[in-house]
């Protein structure tokens, strides 16, 4: 099949692959440019575990062709970390709060989190479950992954976290 | 002593040991997307496979034509069971003593059956591939209900079992039967139901469910034809296992097979049995040469590899009128697919069901199961459950709400009068196993007064007084759940797998700078190993976690163990690293007693090393005994400082909880909204109480998941109707419920930390707690029993069914 050229920036980073005109931008990150961070769960856009920023949005990547990213900006869970290698806030969140367990959901998840918090920097408990309602995690049940965006939230802000009493 | 000296306290807290709420080691890796997963392997040359699969649930296989297929560019191979045959691979035995078919040989018996094999040197290639390749069926009469399969017209399933009388668990009684399986003294349970003052029967199902882990299964095999060797990465729960049964039907020297379970995306149970893609990617690497790799979709994950439960459960009890049971009696009919591919110990054909009398006090108890073959796709594996415990569980939970409804009395009242006493344990139940602790009374009189039971039965009566007025349109069930778990697999005496006892192990080998390595026989899918093995080894031997690897997955370095399902690893391998850090701390005395020129018994030991009793400022430190291990022994000893500990359990684990749901319906619409979820395990001693909580939230949520809605479903035609994402009930963060969480501490007497497991405790424990909450809802309006799962359909048409809207 003919293939195409696509240029983006990923991570700050430009970038350039020749792709099939179906080839989905899940497997140019995970393949082409081996960033192996973003996951593939469900392949229906359901799961979320390869969920993407792009120009600002947070995007299920495998249902979207590479094509379709020609010339946007992407960050992926390797762009998260703080320019000095340090975890960021929200990453330090998940350790902390104990917000993951297999890690497979993490990266979209983490992802999700970060521009939810752009989008809306103090979320309450129900717009953070309404916000990363299209992520699905198997094996937290979600609460400490509540914890740890209003860990992130308080870290952001600067301002003391308190866990909330059960 | 200057003011630098570490206190007893800050030196404790160095170690980060058990009872440390220690943060994960692996989320390190995690929350930078730097774990490694099967399918982030890529190596040079790499093929794709992909199935060509069945879109009927019984048909003959008149033909397979590939010819087209072999000119999509970038297919290399089409494997057939024809290919299969010349390696004597088109068939492959189960787990639980059956054989099943790799690709559909002559026929094909559930939808979505593996037909054809296609490798090419892309994934995007291989789906070209599978499009071209035109098969031509035959469609046969299926068997979907399983009430009906042992009709005496059903149709024959299975064809090579033509003559075969006899299965791997005894005698068949027809074409469609698998096994019977029987416990207990018959003669006695019916004798004590014709005694009975009151008995209560009814037919309980679980319905037919998947563990769906957000990681699908995956492998990736790679042959060296000049070594003969062959490595397979894979999203294995026991890869040892895997190993073994590699050797056994592939023929390969076992030494020459490398088994390696990176980073698992969650497990569940999924990822335990041996399944057509690892067997056809294998082949497929040996043909081609070439490493090649086999990554399932969700839509394959859900419908081919290893769905659980389908258990239709009727249940009776036996009582005297002020509630005393007398009697158990529990037919099982066991759906179990195309094949008996249950993971299950091998002599154990329906798991440890038997632990159906649960936390209760019964004289006397009878169980048999028939396992029968229908046209859905095998499996019964053990979803976030020791083997069917979450089916006894739910069977014996939900019979006594049913029995307590009968009599009058209230389910916790009713419990509490039945309970095994804290003074009977060591318990032996009338179904043949001997219960190690329990303190029932104490944890469920927790439960009741935390959340102030006596308080939400009477808020319940006020609404239901206020429903039979007119005034409201909601009602309100409280779900009590009490379960007893039995988990640990297992001693040798009664567990194996494929003939292999199931221990499990730890090497722990220590470093002259105080530094080490532990490698276990367990897997860890997510539940947090790297870190809390670590706090065993610091506890036992005085090192920090921190400086302590712990490294699992790889056959060829980790010691022979049956991996990670079952909430086994704790049990099992966590007794094996304490037996191995012991007899490191044995031979660690005797190197401190040479150094301190003492005899050994004058030492005691203390936090993190010995000292001499009665010259507390005489003292040798953990660490620098590791580096007089490596340079100044006592004559006649052997340097180094290193042990491996091979642990087979004297006995299995028996967690349990009090568990409630409150939950309020509106009979309208069938909505639910759960208001409140308590939950109190006993898991013995709790090695880190931060990762106890994160599982017993994880499976809650699965808990909820199943009562509330998640099924894998059939149509009549054998279609499976909640394949994707789409229809199958996944919890968002919207839906789920918010957890509380508590705890007692009752040790296993034989453990040597003391510890029980509790991974799939709150899965257990949890589905009875939400069915038992709808039931008890709808319980004043006249219903008995309502079938899982509970939707908000289901819930709309129960309340129609019970007349609510006439």
């Amino acid at each position: 099949m003919a293939k195409t050229h696509v240029t983006m920036k990923v991570n700050g980073t430009e970038v350039e692959g020749l792709v099939e005109p179906r080839t989905l931008l899940v497997h140019f990150i995970r393949e082409n440019l081996s960033l192996t961070g973003t996951h593939i769960g469900c392949e229906t856009t359901h799961c979320g575990a390869c969920t993407v920023d792009i120009d600002g949005m947070s995007v299920k990547s495998c249902t979207m062709f590479a094509v379709q990213a020609q010339g946007s900006d992407i960050t992926t869970i390797e762009g998260v970390a703080n320019a000095d290698g340090s975890l960021s806030a929200l990453q330090e969140g998940f350790r902390m709060m104990h917000g993951l367990q297999c890690g497979f959901c993490t990266p979209g998840m983490i992802l999700r989190a970060q521009r939810l918090l752009k989008e809306n920097p103090s979320p309450s408990e129900e717009e953070i479950r309404m916000g990363i309602s299209g992520n699905i995690c198997r094996c937290t049940g979600y609460q400490n992954i509540v914890k740890a965006i209003q860990y992130a939230a308080a870290k952001i802000n600067g301002v003391e976290f308190r866990e909330a009493a059960e | 002593m200057n003011d630098m000296t570490p206190t007893r306290e800050q030196r404790e807290a160095k170690l980060e040991g058990m009872g440390c709420k220690r943060k994960r080691v692996e989320d390190i890796r995690f929350t930078q997307g730097k774990g490694n997963y099967v399918d982030d392997l890529k190596l040079p040359g790499m093929l794709h496979g992909d199935f060509v699969r069945s879109p009927h649930s019984h048909a003959r296989v008149k033909k397979i034509d590939d010819t087209e297929a072999l000119k999509v560019p970038g297919v290399l191979a089409v494997i057939t069971a024809e290919t299969l045959k010349t390696v004597n691979l088109a068939w492959m035995p189960t787990l639980a003593g059956d054989v099943q078919m790799v690709l559909a040989d002559g026929k094909v018996l559930f939808q979505n059956q593996e037909v054809a094999f296609v490798v090419a040197t892309d994934r995007y290639a291989a789906d070209d591939g599978i499009n071209k390749v035109v098969v031509e069926y035959e469609p046969l009469p299926v068997v979907i209900d399983p009430f009906k399969a042992m009709d005496k017209d059903a149709p024959v399933l299975r064809e090579d079992l033509a003559g075969k009388t006899t299965g791997a668990h005894g005698p068949r009684k027809h074409h469609n039967h698998i096994f019977e399986w029987t416990v207990g003294d018959k003669d006695l349970t019916d004798a004590a139901f014709r005694k009975a003052e009151v008995t209560i029967k009814e037919m309980i199902s679980y319905h037919r469910t998947h563990p769906s882990p957000l990681e699908t299964c995956q492998c990736v095999c790679s042959f060296d034809k000049i070594k003969g060797e062959l490595s397979i990465w894979g999203t294995f729960q026991a890869p040892h296992v895997i190993r073994t049964v590699v050797a056994l039907i592939a023929k390969i020297p076992e030494h020459k097979i490398h088994v390696i379970s990176p980073d698992i995306g969650g497990g569940f149970g999924n990822k335990v049995g041996a399944y057509p893609g690892y067997i056809c990617v294998a082949v497929a690497s040996i043909v081609t040469g070439k490493p090649v790799k086999w990554v399932e979709d969700r839509i394959e994950n859900l419908t081919a590899t290893s769905f659980a439960r389908d258990y239709h459960m009727t249940t009776e009890i036996a009582s005297t009128k002020e509630g005393k049971v007398t009697g158990l009696r529990v037919h099982v009919l066991a759906d179990h697919g195309a094949f008996d591919a249950c993971a299950d110990p091998s002599k154990w054909p329906a798991g440890f069901f038997n632990i159906v009398t649960g936390s209760y006090d019964f004289p006397t108890a009878h169980l048999s199961v028939d396992g029968i073959y229908t046209n859905k796709a095998p499996g019964g594996v053990a979803y976030r459950c020791s083997f069917r415990v979450t089916e006894a569980a739910y069977c014996i939970e939900r019979a006594m709400d049913i029995l307590a409804q009968k009599l009058g009395m209230d389910p916790a009242e009713l419990r509490l009068k039945n309970f095994i006493k804290a003074e009977q344990f060591p318990y032996h139940s009338a179904l043949g196993w001997e219960y190690d602790s329990g303190d029932y009374h104490t944890a469920m009189r927790k439960m009741m007064e935390t959340v102030d039971y006596a308080g939400l039965r009477k808020e319940q009566a006020a609404l239901r007084a206020a429903f039979k007025r007119g005034e409201t349109r909601e009602i309100m069930g409280l779900g009590v759940s009490f379960f007893t778990e039995i988990v640990g697999a297992g001693p040798s005496k009664n567990c194996d797998i494929l003939g292999i006892a199931m221990f499990d192990s730890c090497e722990i080998r220590l470093h002259p700078t105080g530094a080490g390595i532990a490698r276990v026989g367990s897997k860890s899918q997510g539940q947090g190993h790297e870190t809390t093995w670590a706090q065993i080894i610091a506890t036992e031997i005085g090192i920090p976690a921190d400086d302590i690897m712990v490294e699992e997955g790889n056959t060829d370095t980790a010691p022979y163990g049956l991996g990670t399902y079952g909430s086994r690893s704790t049990p099992v391998a966590g007794a094996a690293i304490a037996m191995a850090a012991r007899k490191i701390k044995a031979k660690a005395q005797m190197i401190a007693a040479y150094k301190l020129e003492v005899h050994e018994d004058d030492l005691e030991w203390d936090i993190d090393g010995f000292r001499v009793k009665g010259l507390p400022e005489k003292t040798m430190s953990m660490k620098d005994i590791c580096w007089a291990a490596y340079n100044s022994v006592p004559p006649g000893m052997e340097p180094g400082l290193e042990a491996v500990s091979y642990y087979d359990p004297p006995n299995m684990t028996y967690p349990f909880g009090a568990y409630i749901c409150v939950m309020n319906i509106d009979v309208d619409t069938g909505v639910y909204k759960v208001r409140r979820f308590y939950a109190l395990d006993d898991c013995g001693t709790r090695i880190n109480p931060m990762i106890i909580e994160g599982q017993v939230h994880g499976g809650l949520t699965e808990a909820f998941a199943i009562a509330m809605g998640q099924e894998i479903r059939y149509d009549a035609d054998g279609n499976v109707v909640t394949g994707s994402f789409m229809d199958f009930f996944m919890p968002t963060a919207v839906e789920t419920p918010h957890w509380e969480t508590d705890f007692t501490v009752t040790p296993s007497p034989h453990h040597p930390i003391g510890a029980k497991g509790v991974g799939e405790s709150p899965n257990v424990g949890g589905v009875p707690a939400f069915s038992n909450a709808v039931n008890d809802a709808f319980s004043f309006l006249g219903s008995t029993h309502i079938q899982m799962p509970h939707d908000y359909w289901r819930n709309w048409k129960a309340a129609k069914d019970l007349g609510v809207f006439a």
